[in-house]
Parts: C-alpha cells; sequence; structure tokens
C-alpha cells in the first residue's frame, strides 16, 4: 500500500499565492476572517461546495493555491453577496471569489468543460466584437462549446422564447465600437506593461 | 421629471416585457426616459470573472456618456444597476484602478468624474414620484389580488441605498397603492439561482424552485419581480422544476406590469402576454 501525505506541512503552502489573495481588491482583510462560519451559513449554495466559503477563506489566505483555484465553490458562487452582508468582519467574500475566479482563468485550472469559466470569457469575446450582449447567441455558443448534448435540453425553453418574442437571432450592436475597443486595448496594454 | 435610461442588454431580449411595462408606467406618470446614446453592456456578473479594470471601464464608458447631462441614471435591470453602482463606488474607493481607467477612458476621448446617480426605478417611484402621485393615477385597483413580492439579490446587496436590506418594503408599498394584497414573502431577497440554472441545472433549479414553491405556500397567484434575470430563471425554467421536482405553476410578473394594470393600461402594452407562464390569472377582474 503506497503511502501519501494527506495534509501540508506548513513550508509546502504558496506564501506568494497568500500574499498575492490578502491584496486583491475587497481581499484586504482577509486576515481579520475570525472563521466564524456565517458567510457559510447565509450561502445558498454552500451545500453544493467541495469548500464551504469559510473553509475556502481560510485556504486562500494561508496559500492552498491548488485548492482553491481548482474548487467548485468558486464557480458555484452566484454573487448574490448575501456573506458578504453577514459578515461581522466586513470582508468582501464576492469580490475575492471574483478575484479567484480571475486566476483560475488566467492560470487555465477550472474544471474542464465546465460551462461557467467558458461563459464568462464568450461573454466578453461578445463585448469585445458588439459592445452588446445578444442572451440567445451567448446560451448558443456555450452549449457548442461545452455540451452540445445538452442544448437538446433547452429546445423546450427556447421555443417558448421564441413563442413569447423573447429570442433574437441578430446580434444587437453599439455605433461606436471603436471607441470601445481602445478602452478595453488601452487596458490590455496597460497590463502588459505593469506585467513588465 | 425627466432621466437618463439604461436598458441593458436584457431588457432588449429576454425582458422586452419589463421594458415595455416600464415605459408605460413612467410615460402615464408624466416622467421622462431618455435612452443613454450607444450604451454598451454593464458586464453583468459574468465580466468581473474575467477583468476587474475592464469591467469597471465598461461601466465608466456609460457613465461618461451619462454624465454629459445632469440627469439621474434609471437602471431597472438588477445586474446593470448593481454594476454602474458598484464601479461608481469602486473608482471612488480605489484610486490607482481609478487612474487605470480613466487613462483608457481618455484614450476614446471620454471623461469620467463620478458625478452620475445610479437609481432603480422602485427608489424614483417611490422617492420622486410619490406613493400620493401614484394613487391619484390608479384607475381599476387590483382587488383581490395576491402577490409574492420578490426583490432578488443586486438591488439591495450589497449596498442598500433606498430600501431595508433585509426586508425591503418599496415594491410593497406600491403593489398596496394598486390595491393588491401582498403575502408575507420571507424569501424576499434569496438568491434565484442567477446564471447557474443555465449553466449548473441541477444546482440552480432547486434555487428557483425554492421561491417558486414558498409563494405557492403563502397563497400567492404569482410572483412579482424587479429583476429580468430573475423573471427568467422563475417563469421560463418550470417546466424542467416540474420534470425535476413539481409542477407549481405559477405565473412570474414584473411590478411594473402590476402597476401598470392598476393604472388602466392594457395587457398588450405592458407585455403580459410575453410570459411562458400564463400571467392571465392577474388580468381576473378586468
Amino acid at each position: 500500500m503506497a503511502i501519501t501525505q494527506m495534509m501540508k506541512y506548513e513550508a509546502d503552502r504558496d506564501a506568494d499565492f497568500a500574499r498575492w489573495a490578502t491584496s486583491q481588491t475587497g481581499g484586504e482583510n482577509l486576515r481579520h476572517c475570525i472563521q466564524c462560519g456565517v458567510c457559510s451559513a447565509t450561502c445558498p449554495l454552500s451545500l453544493y461546495m467541495d469548500y464551504t466559503p469559510r473553509r475556502l477563506i481560510n485556504l486562500a489566505r494561508e496559500g492552498f493555491k491548488n485548492e482553491v483555484l481548482s474548487s467548485l465553490t468558486i464557480w458555484l458562487c452566484a454573487s448574490c453577496y448575501a456573506c458578504r452582508v453577514e459578515c461581522p468582519k466586513k470582508i468582501q467574500v464576492t469580490d475575492i471569489m471574483y478575484a479567484l475566479k480571475r486566476r483560475a482563468i488566467q492560470e487555465g485550472v477550472y474544471p474542464k468543460r465546465f460551462p461557467i469559466p467558458v461563459l464568462a470569457k464568450e461573454f466578453g469575446r461578445m463585448i469585445f466584437m458588439w459592445g452588446r450582449v445578444n442572451e440567445t447567441l451567448l446560451v448558443i455558443d456555450l452549449f457548442l462549446r461545452t455540451n452540445w448534448f445538452k442544448f437538446l435540453s433547452m429546445t423546450g425553453l427556447g421555443l417558448n422564447l421564441m413563442r413569447t418574442g423573447r429570442m433574437s437571432f441578430l446580434p444587437d450592436s453599439i455605433r461606436r465600437k471603436d471607441e470601445l475597443r481602445k478602452i478595453l486595448n488601452a487596458l490590455e496594454a496597460d497590463k502588459t506593461e505593469v506585467a513588465k | 421629471m425627466k432621466y437618463l435610461y439604461f436598458p441593458g442588454c436584457s431588457l432588449k431580449g429576454t425582458g422586452k416585457a419589463y421594458e415595455e411595462s416600464l415605459l408605460a408606467v413612467f410615460r402615464a406618470l408624466g416622467v421622462e426616459l431618455k435612452e443613454i446614446d450607444d450604451w454598451n453592456c454593464c458586464g453583468a456578473t459574468a465580466y468581473m470573472s474575467v477583468d476587474e479594470a475592464k469591467s469597471y471601464a465598461l461601466a465608466g464608458r456609460n457613465l461618461a456618456i451619462a454624465e454629459r447631462e445632469e440627469l439621474d441614471v434609471i437602471a431597472p435591470c438588477s445586474a446593470c444597476y448593481l454594476g454602474l453602482n458598484k464601479a461608481q463606488k469602486s473608482l471612488q474607493d480605489h484610486p490607482e484602478i481609478r487612474a487605470r481607467v480613466t487613462k483608457a477612458l481618455a484614450a476614446a476621448g471620454l471623461e469620467y468624474h463620478g458625478k452620475v446617480k445610479v437609481r432603480h426605478p422602485l427608489d424614483v417611484l417611490i422617492n420622486d414620484v410619490g406613493l400620493d402621485a401614484i394613487a391619484k393615477r390608479i384607475k381599476s385597483p387590483l382587488k383581490g389580488h395576491k402577490f409574492a413580492p420578490y426583490y432578488g439579490c443586486q438591488i439591495v446587496r450589497p449596498f442598500a441605498s433606498f430600501d431595508d436590506q433585509y426586508d425591503p418594503k418599496t415594491m410593497d408599498k406600491l403593489l398596496a397603492a394598486a390595491g393588491a394584497e401582498n403575502v408575507t414573502f420571507p424569501l424576499k431577497t434569496r438568491c434565484c439561482g442567477g446564471s447557474l440554472t443555465g449553466t449548473v441545472p441541477e444546482v440552480g433549479l432547486r434555487l428557483a424552485y425554492i421561491i417558486l414553491k414558498e409563494a405557492k405556500k403563502r397563497g400567492a397567484e404569482a410572483v412579482v419581480t424587479v429583476c429580468p434575470l430573475c423573471q427568467f430563471n422563475l417563469d421560463g425554467y418550470q417546466d424542467q422544476i416540474a420534470r425535476k421536482f413539481e409542477a407549481v405553476d405559477m405565473p412570474v410578473v414584473y411590478f411594473t406590469q402590476v402597476l401598470g394594470l392598476a393604472m388602466g393600461l392594457s395587457a398588450d402594452e405592458l407585455g403580459l402576454k410575453r410570459s411562458i407562464i400564463s400571467a392571465d390569472v392577474v388580468l381576473a377582474g378586468r
């Protein structure tokens, strides 16, 4: 029987990741967390998460990078802000979740074919193209990239939306697309500058 | 009275009925809404997972365009309302992000000073138009109709600028002014599932089901909402909810549709035919 290390030594933790997490918008007071668990108790999604929000906060600030970035927890957060409102230490849990999602996308460590990060990226692409989001096209794109079979189960909804005139297959576009692209490109260039 | 209007993508798509009823109600109240010129997507919840500064810049472009006129902005969609307000607050609190965003906006010839107020239609109806003025416009009160007032997450969280965070009441007051009865609804601000209903249905459908089931248990004939995503989740997925849990058969309408009916506007101009679960029960007695 192979013996594997089940827990981490203190030295195994990623101190850089812990420093990064506590420097993110909303993560400044991550160290103040008293692990009371009110976030997990108010979270309507915590019962589906692999780490409850309380545990995730603790893992993030201690530098358990892989556990945190590959968790389902960050993707199940629906941004309802219930935890943030209740936190006695005013920790902006929702914003920390956003920062962790961004890092997970950057590092490409999210669960493969998992629809939420794909949705987020497609959403960004659509905005760059047209400046607005067409929900119908976004959903079709999402299912083709993740699970086209599941798309079939959505046909009932699609027909209902068509019947009630709530579906459109034409992208709605802004007029001054160049203006918006200049803004987004300026920030992209700025980011590369910061990285250097 | 005049305001700038930020519709957002949903009100031009799956949430058309919200735009139709909102514009009709404000027109009837004599309040002018001017759509912000060439507005872009607010970024919703998805874009914040991709890029923080760009997400604030998306809001920044809209706000910079809005600033050219000295008017408050009305944002009816909860995600837009929060997205725009959150950007204002973050750009105020974090000078380093603000510097990057204003520089990027300047590259496109836009100026952002953070002086626009972004408000929810509930706030404007209660605090600017006023309940008295609205009560005077009620032509056919919704006597005997019982509703579950459902506010969802993002208009009272994380900021609560015009209503109570735990027990919001502005919509309750409007529905009461329209002659309807509000059932006690403890799930007023509970999450509808957001985008999870589409992306992880095994989880999202349960959240939507919980809201619908509670409304039924409380004796409501319809759930009244203020958000296009809540309306979409609660109305559009009921056949899937029926397959997975049980049939609830609960109409889900916008507060502007109910208010409009009481003001004597027609079901057609209020977009009531756009509900997937028939909202005819709301029309009973007219």
